[in-house]
């Protein structure tokens, strides 16, 4: 078993430091785990998905992240990667004349020993049984990575990559944004198929919708940069039902 | 003779990781004795000795001191091209530099300290692998030249310049200096002067050389100037691909390499010209190409500019003949400390004639990139096309890129377009690849390679892996 530690986290928008966004997180994510973090909009979420995957807008003032006791703070955004931490971005980049597979394969290769040659049969072989498990059509690898992609190709390639680079943790900003039913479905259903033992996630996510395809252990509230709730399912069914200001006037009463 | 010294790459490239352009393929010297030295400077006696050294007639004799002149008197361009070149000393350049012997036919015969320069940067293996031929140039001359049987005994010609001359003097003479005039530019005018080696080529009628021939240019000296005068004619329905590669160690002042390639396809050929070049950041690269496109022909350069202080270099077509066809596919790479001033030059002379033209530049750093790019159709032809296209990409906020394009266009019946575009690479980019387990070098790296993936696809499968490798050390190099 692996744990993500996220201990009394601070986070700082990088240009203006005296902008706090997460003021004081704690959260402890085991593999096979799954956790949802919601909150209305501007509370910090994707800042702490971001911010742990080491994005240089970011500043962390104060607090850790640690895999396994060892904090992750002093590396490089790579070396996270490399490490284990799989961000699925809400807005996915770009990368013109760079095709799926041979980015992939750039990633992959990534994470070899130095000297060590990537097997590209094996490579293909993998790829083709990941595609075919999300229902991604063969040409998909061939067009270049998120260029003209619709929302749903965009967030089934970055599935795809989850699939392909087999992190210890996921961090799933927003994934369900801008999907349609279908799409949405297919996506869910990638990340069941990797939920497992050997995985941890954290999903990020406005709505409750996502979380009836992907059933969650955990439901964390949160609001003004802090986890404020915290429990099961349930919390969210709740929260759909009762609204977001339901939580803030619990805050201000208590 | 002394044994070889080498200076290694890893040191220098460690000292100075942001501006040091790679060169850990190419940055070693070895001590070489010349027998011929022209010494530093350049006057009438540094021509006449050259010509003396390479035994030549008196009408080349002629040609170079007529060259001489025209070289001093025409004025520096800095009125359009940059202030650096007044940066380069003529008196501190050593025009003439040869061991003095043949050129060897076979690997075993080059001299060892020749040998184990080109050996390193995998030359012999190259010719096994997929050349018809290979000509490696060491400074002034050639040091080995071979063309494999079965290209000569198709009566195509094979041989650098020096040997062209004696060997060749006709044919040589017939198309010397035509395409490119003694008085282009100043440049074309000092290559006249003190041209050596360089290949000709003369492929015969209906001939299809299947493999491409290669040339190899290496400047091993300091303060070195190398002046190659390459001459390639491809004679009626005849098709060639050459290639070139160039390279240079790092020396603590700068080295000027100035070449003059001159191409004819006569009707219905073909002639395909690849340049991989890879200088180090001292050498001023300033070189004039063009071709002329008889009848039905067409000319296609390839050139990749990597490395070098400043380049300056603008291949072109002049479409002679009707349904004519000229391209230019050029990428450049400018590095910190460098500047590439490269572009096209599409000359329609005939009805019917097409050129294409496609540039991709890449900054990065301090690095600057110019496209200058000439596009001409008078007003007296017909059904005349030009589709140019420059992409610009920028990688860090400091970098800087220009277009010039000019494109007259008379008459109206003909087809123009013109697009470019700019886009950057963005820390957005940047930090999803690195996300994904790549290096910020990695990233870069792969940002370029997709920028100028379509072009590349063209290449021989060689050239596009030695230039993916080029944009990879140029990336790690310039990661601070």
């Amino acid at each position: 078993m692996n744990i993500l530690e996220i201990r009394d986290l601070h986070v700082a928008l990088t240009e203006s430091p005296e902008t706090a966004i997460v003021k004081g997180l704690n959260l402890t994510i085991k593999t096979g785990e799954v956790h949802a973090i919601m909150g209305p909009n501007g509370t910090g979420k994707s800042t702490l998905s971001k911010a742990i995957a080491g994005h240089p807008d970011y500043t962390i003032t104060g607090g850790d992240v640690l895999i396994d006791g060892k904090s992750i703070l002093e590396m490089e955004p790579d070396e996270r990667a490399r490490a284990g931490v799989f961000l699925a971005f809400q807005y996915p980049s770009e990368i013109p004349g760079v095709s799926i597979a041979n980015f992939l394969r750039a990633a992959v290769q990534a994470r070899m020993a130095e000297g060590e040659e990537l097997d590209a049969t094996a490579y293909y072989k993998n790829l083709y049984s990941k595609m075919d498990l999300l229902k991604i059509d063969r040409k998909f690898t061939s067009r270049s990575v998120n260029e003209g992609f619709s929302g749903g190709e965009k967030k089934r390639c970055e599935i795809l990559q989850m699939a392909m680079l087999e992190p210890t943790f996921a961090l799933m900003d927003e994934t369900d944004s801008g999907l349609d039913i279908d799409a949405l479905k297919v996506v869910a259903e990638g990340v069941e198929a990797m939920r497992g033992d050997k995985l941890g996630v954290l999903l990020i996510t406005h709505y409750q919708r996502l979380l009836e395809h992907i059933v969650p252990d955990f439901v964390h509230v949160m609001y003004d940069g802090r986890i404020v709730k915290s429990g099961d399912k349930n919390l969210a069914i709740e929260l759909e039902a009762k609204g977001y200001d339901w939580v803030k006037e619990e805050l201000s009463a208590s | 003779m002394k044994p070889p010294t080498e200076t290694l790459a890893e040191d220098v490239v460690m000292d100075n990781p942001a501006v040091g352009i790679d060169q850990s393929s190419g940055d070693f010297q070895y001590d070489v004795k010349y027998e011929f030295d022209a010494g530093t400077g350049l006057n009438e006696d540094t021509i006449r000795y050259i010509s003396s050294a390479k035994k030549e007639a008196d009408w080349i004799l002629d040609f170079r001191l007529k060259a001489l002149k025209t070289f001093l008197d025409k004025p520096m361009p800095t009125h359009w091209a940059t202030k650096d070149l007044e940066n380069i000393d003529f008196d501190k350049i050593r025009y003439y530099l040869a061991s003095g012997q043949k050129p060897k036919r076979t690997w075993d015969e080059v001299p060892d300290d020749i040998k184990n320069t080109f050996e390193r940067l995998g030359i012999p293996e190259q010719e096994r692998k997929f050349l018809a031929g290979v000509e490696a140039q060491f400074d002034s001359e050639a040091a080995y030249s071979n063309i494999k049987d079965i290209v000569a005994k198709q009566g195509v010609i094979f041989c650098n310049s020096t040997e062209a001359l004696r060997e060749h003097p006709e044919l040589f003479r017939k198309f010397f200096g035509k395409v490119i005039p003694t008085g282009d530019n100043k440049f074309s005018a000092l290559n006249s002067a003190v041209f050596s080696g360089g290949s000709f080529i003369y492929v015969p009628k209906g001939v299809k050389v299947a493999q491409p021939l290669q040339a190899y240019f290496r400047i091993n000296a300091e303060n070195f100037g190398q002046f190659e005068r390459t001459l390639i004619i491809a004679d009626e329905g005849s098709e060639v691909t050459y290639m070139e590669g160039c390279t240079a160690p790092k020396f603590s002042t700068s080295t000027l390499h100035s070449a003059v390639v001159e191409l004819v396809a006569l009707k219905g050929a073909k002639i395909q010209y690849i340049t991989v070049q890879n200088w180090a950041n001292n050498v001023f690269n300033l070189v004039t190409k063009r071709g002329v496109a008889h009848e039905d022909a067409e000319i296609k350069w390839i050139d990749c500019n990597i490395g070098s202080r400043l380049t300056m270099k603008y291949p072109g077509v002049v479409l002679k003949g009707k349904r004519a066809r000229g391209e230019v596919v050029s990428i450049a790479l400018a590095n910190d400390g460098q500047h590439q001033d490269t572009g096209a030059k599409m000359i329609h002379a005939a009805d019917d004639t097409t050129s294409v033209v496609v540039s991709k530049s890449i900054s990065v750093g301090q690095g600057r990139s110019t496209y200058r790019g000439q596009v001409h159709i008078p007003k007296h032809l017909k059904g005349c096309k030009n589709n140019t296209e420059c992409d610009a990409l920028l990688i860090n906020s400091n970098s800087r890129t220009d277009t010039y394009p000019a494109i007259t266009v008379r008459g109206d019946q003909h087809a123009t377009q013109h697009e470019a575009s700019v886009s950057k690479v963005s820390e957005e980019q940047i930090f999803y690849m690195q996300q994904r387990g790549l290096t910020e070098a990695q990233a870069m790296s792969l940002a370029v390679n997709g920028f100028v993936n379509d072009l590349v696809r063209q290449f021989p499968m060689e050239y596009s892996v030695e230039l993916k490798r080029l944009i990879d050390l140029e990336m790690e190099g310039s990661v601070g």
